[in-house]
């Protein structure tokens, strides 16, 4: 390992060292007995770590009745600790629960994350959900079911062998039959999971595999309750919280004798610098929270960096050196060496839904209704802050308005809960305002990679140099300071200091090992502890940025090696479900190395496999640069898909497709603003994102199932190789190459396109 | 008092009259179609439709639609008896987190009770104020077109 790395945190451990011996860090991992275990523990979704040796998150929670419950009615109960983020997993999970219980999709009841109910799986994220979830369930419901015909096996006094079951209830050949729930009496759940699983073959499958309706649609297309947003409990109050001007601004004097005779007004909540009010209508809330930004006077002591020069800063901040991993092996002599550097900007999650939650404290019991992605780390935070037992805490997960990683859904569930606590037994639904989500809210870091690679006289690459300079992607609750609410309190929080997520996953440095058999190679992650602006997980955190500079400066060692982009992907690709997605793509697009480049209008390739361990994705593009405007037109994205085995296609079809164009409105439009105390960007008018003038004309989403392999994930598949596609188009429609995002914002390409 | 005609029925409410009409809608009668995003008329999270046009019911103060036919998204249909319009969202599954859903069927059913057989061009040039962050939009088209087609070989006289 290299000498400069004091941080290294998995350097002594012997997976690590296994894979880095062998030589290849990417092939060699994904082979180790047990690799897929540790992956799973090292990374944002900080499940607890117990067992290795079950499949899934049974590692973490052995006991089956913590998974599958069936009452004396044969009605079935299935506990996730995932929460439905608006990706499908609710339906996806009940799919994988009823045929391996072989049962209707209807008669699985699913219960998702929740402190008082579910196994604690940590985060909902890093498109971890199917794999480590999905997979506990799958095993479990085929262990409960070999239980349950086991069981009948002995009421009905056959051999268990010739039960199957049939309609919901278990069959013998004889016609006899026995309800679930018969079956289940004197039967306890409360067991450990077996290593193995009697899983339905997968030639068998009956409802994995199947494009199942979603279960959470009708209601959302109707004007159904089916947000916290929507939640309304008797008595509830509405708060409003004062947000600061800027970071770390103090509250100096606030007049508040005259907000608290407004109308409704139950109560304004001070507490050093944190300000807020309740009310007993929402719109009293918010004029009361209107009146009361007048009567507050701050002292502003925030002083961001310049934006223009915003990279060059993070250049010059203290770095805890990473190395990330390294090659060497034989090579041709170096013929040409090419060097680049990428920049990205912050950018912001932007839900379309301002964050929201329900509170409600009775009997020094708190109850908080949430749309955060763990529910046990919010415990955890709520209860420090609050100085509270986890156990008087109950955090209930309630779909909110889209998650794309750490928004604001754990700090207005602080809000709630502090607001709360001042009304006790009156429940307080929180929401935050525009304004608020878009200036408060932790944003995806900003980045810069630079890159050096030397080809040969054959058009091989053979070094490979690589650096990455980023903030943390991980400033998830871990402690009390995390809540961005607790930082303003009499007696603030400190945040907890940000610590680097390792590889094989990675921040930062996520996807920053190329998947290529370049002869050698050498990664380095320059960990940037300092953050100027507040930052944590956003949708696929450094593999974004990565997998688009790694997957630009592939078209640009192409040009150089005079060679076709995909060929030249294909000449460097080993992994053969990476080259099956890579020749797919090809195919549908009718990729043509022959074609003749017209002006203004451009092809693209890209293809990663997300963090190197989970699915494999290769996109085209084509598009066209307006020389009068610059905009840009998608005519159509063609993308391959292998995310293992497929659970719903159309729900895999529905997260590549959505993942392609936010990352296309990432990577075109998109960048927060700021001054050199405050965040500029406050509404949409201020950060734009893509509309539908700029969504594609068409796309085509093409899947490679794996039945009986691993489930890898989609939620975040497509974020990294959708922008480089885009950039390498636009540098085949304009000529020119742009390394730093956003690629299209502004007036930006008019200049090029007139070239 | 203000009284607000919502989907063919009148309220009485007694409420501010600069109460913008979507917090009316949402806990005074107890609608969750139209959301709260923005409250600056740029996303269309709450779009419904007053006196036949899509209006952003976060900008509109209720003492504005006094008088006129408010339309929200549970006035089209249900989840058991959904509208044309909504099916086609089901059929397409043309939804991710959904938020954005509501304003985004109530500003294509503006079009689509004005120009039943309405193109794709047309509706992707009507959509344009509503956002989605979760990227739908190419599902969230093709409802709209597939309603589109629907409601025109419903129309009196047509030849589908």
């Amino acid at each position: 390992m290299n000498p400069r790395d004091p941080l290294t945190p998995a350097v002594d451990d012997p997976g690590r060292r296994r894979f880095l011996a062998a030589g290849s860090l990417t092939v060699s991992f994904a082979l180790l007995p047990g690799a897929n275990a540790l992956a799973q523990r090292l990374t944002e979704d900080a499940a607890p770590v117990a067992s290795a040796k079950l499949p899934g998150n049974l590692a973490s929670t052995p006991m089956l009745d913590a998974w599958i419950r069936i009452d004396a009615q044969g009605r079935i109960t299935v506990y996730t600790g995932k929460a439905e983020l608006g990706t499908g997993i609710r339906t996806a999970f009940i799919q994988i629960a009823a045929e391996e219980l072989q049962v209707r999709p209807e008669d699985i009841h699913l219960v998702t994350a929740d402190t008082g109910l579910t196994p604690n799986e940590g985060y909902t994220a890093g498109s971890h959900s199917t794999a480590d979830s999905g997979t506990a369930i799958l095993n479990a419901a085929a262990q409960v079911r070999a239980l349950l015909l086991e069981s009948a096996a002995g009421k009905l006094g056959v051999d268990a062998a010739a039960l199957q079951v049939r309609d919901g209830a278990i069959a013998a050949a004889d016609g006899r039959t026995l309800g679930f729930g018969e079956a289940v009496s004197g039967l306890d759940l409360h067991r450990r999971a077996e290593p193995r699983s009697p899983l339905v073959e997968p030639q068998r499958h009956k409802v994995i595999g199947q494009p199942v309706q979603r279960v959470d649609i009708p209601a959302k297309v109707t004007g159904g309750a089916s947000y916290v947003q929507d939640m309304r409990l008797p008595g509830m109050l509405h708060g409003r919280a004062v947000r600061a001007p800027s970071y770390g601004a103090k509250l100096l004097d606030v007049d508040a004798a005259a907000v608290e005779k407004m109308p409704g007004v139950v109560k304004v909540v001070r507490d050093g610098s944190y300000l807020a009010v309740v009310a007993e209508d929402e719109w009293q809330a918010i004029q009361a929270m209107r009146a009361l930004y007048q009567a507050a006077t701050w002292q502003e002591s925030a002083a961001l960096p310049t934006p223009e020069t915003i990279h060059d800063t993070l250049l010059k901040l203290p770095a805890r050196e990473i190395h990330v991993g390294e090659r060497h092996g034989p090579a041709q002599p170096a013929a040409r060496t090419l060097h680049a550097r990428y920049t990205k900007p912050y950018l912001a999650h932007g839900s379309i839904g301002p964050s929201c939650a329900v509170a409600h404290m009775e009997d020094g019991k708190l109850t908080v209704w949430t749309h955060a992605q763990g529910v046990f780390p919010l415990r955890g935070g709520l209860s420090e802050m609050l100085g509270m037992k986890p156990g008087d805490i109950r955090c209930i997960h309630v779909p909110g308005a889209g998650c794309y990683g750490h928004n604001a859904a754990d700090d207005v569930a602080a809000d709630a809960a502090l607001i709360a606590r001042a009304v006790p037994g009156r429940p307080v639904r929180m929401q935050w305002m525009r304004e608020q989500e878009h200036t408060w809210e932790p944003y995806g870091p900003a980045m810069i990679t630079d890159v050096k690679a030397s080809l040969d006289t054959d058009g091989r690459v053979v070094d490979w140099q690589y650096e990455i300079w980023s903030n943390s992607h991980n400033q998830r609750i871990d402690n009390a300071g995390r809540l961005m609410p607790a930082t303003f309190l009499e007696q603030p929080f400190t945040p907890a200091p940000p610590v680097p997520i390792p590889m094989p996953e990675g921040g930062g440095d996520r996807n920053s090992v190329p998947l290529y058999n370049f002869a050698n190679f050498n990664i380095q992650h320059h960990f940037l502890p300092d953050m100027p602006v507040r930052v944590s997980a956003m949708r696929g955190l450094g593999a974004f940025m990565n997998v688009f500079a790694i997957e630009s400066f592939m078209d640009e060692l192409a040009a150089a090696a005079q060679a076709d982009p995909v060929a030249f992907r294909l000449r460097h690709l080993d992994d053969p479900r990476g080259r099956d997605v890579v020749q797919l793509a090809a195919q549908k697009f009718g990729w043509d190395p022959q074609r003749t480049r017209r002006p203004g209008h451009g092809v693209g390739f890209s293809f990663a496999q997300y963090k190197n361990l989970m699915s494999y994705l290769a996109i085209a593009v084509e598009l066209e640069v307006e020389p009068e405007t610059g905009a840009v037109r998608i005519l159509r994205a063609v993308a391959a898909v292998d995310c293992g085995q497929i659970v719903n296609p159309d729900g895999v079809r529905n997260q590549i497709e959505g993942g392609i164009i936010q990352s296309a409105s990432w990577a075109l439009y998109e960048q927060v603003r700021y001054d050199a105390q405050r965040i500029r960007s406050f509404d949409w008018s201020s950060y734009p994102i893509l509309r539908f003038s700029d969504a594609p004309m068409k796309m085509e989403v093409h899947l490679i199932d794996r039945p009986g392999a691993p489930f890898l994930g989609a939620g975040e598949a497509s974020q990294g190789p959708a922008s480089a596609a885009l950039g390498n188009a636009i540098a085949d429609a304009t000529g020119r190459r742009l390394r730093d995002l956003p690629l299209a914002a502004g007036r930006r390409l008019r200049e090029y396109a007139q070239d | 008092m203000i009284t607000l005609t919502v989907n063919g029925v009148d309220h009485a409410l007694d409420i501010d009259p600069s109460m913008p009409l979507l917090y009316a809608l949402r806990n005074h009668l107890a609608l969750n179609g139209a959301k709260y995003g923005c409250g600056l008329g740029q996303c269309g999270a709450c779009t419904v439709i007053v006196d036949g046009k899509p209006v952003f019911s976060c900008l509109t103060p209720v003492s504005a639609a006094e008088g006129r036919a408010v339309r929200t998204i549970e006035g089209l249909g249900s989840a058991e008896h959904p509208s044309p319009l909504q099916q086609a969202f089901i059929d397409k599954q043309a939804a991710q987190c959904g938020y954005c859903i509501a304003g985004m069927i109530m500003r294509a059913q503006a079009l689509l009770d004005e120009r039943p057989g309405a193109t794709e061009d047309d509706i992707r040039a009507h959509m344009q104020p509503n956002l989605c962050r979760c990227g739908t939009h190419m599902r969230i088209v093709a409802a709209i077109v597939q309603a589109a087609q629907t409601l025109q070989g419903q129309a009196p006289g047509a030849h589908a």
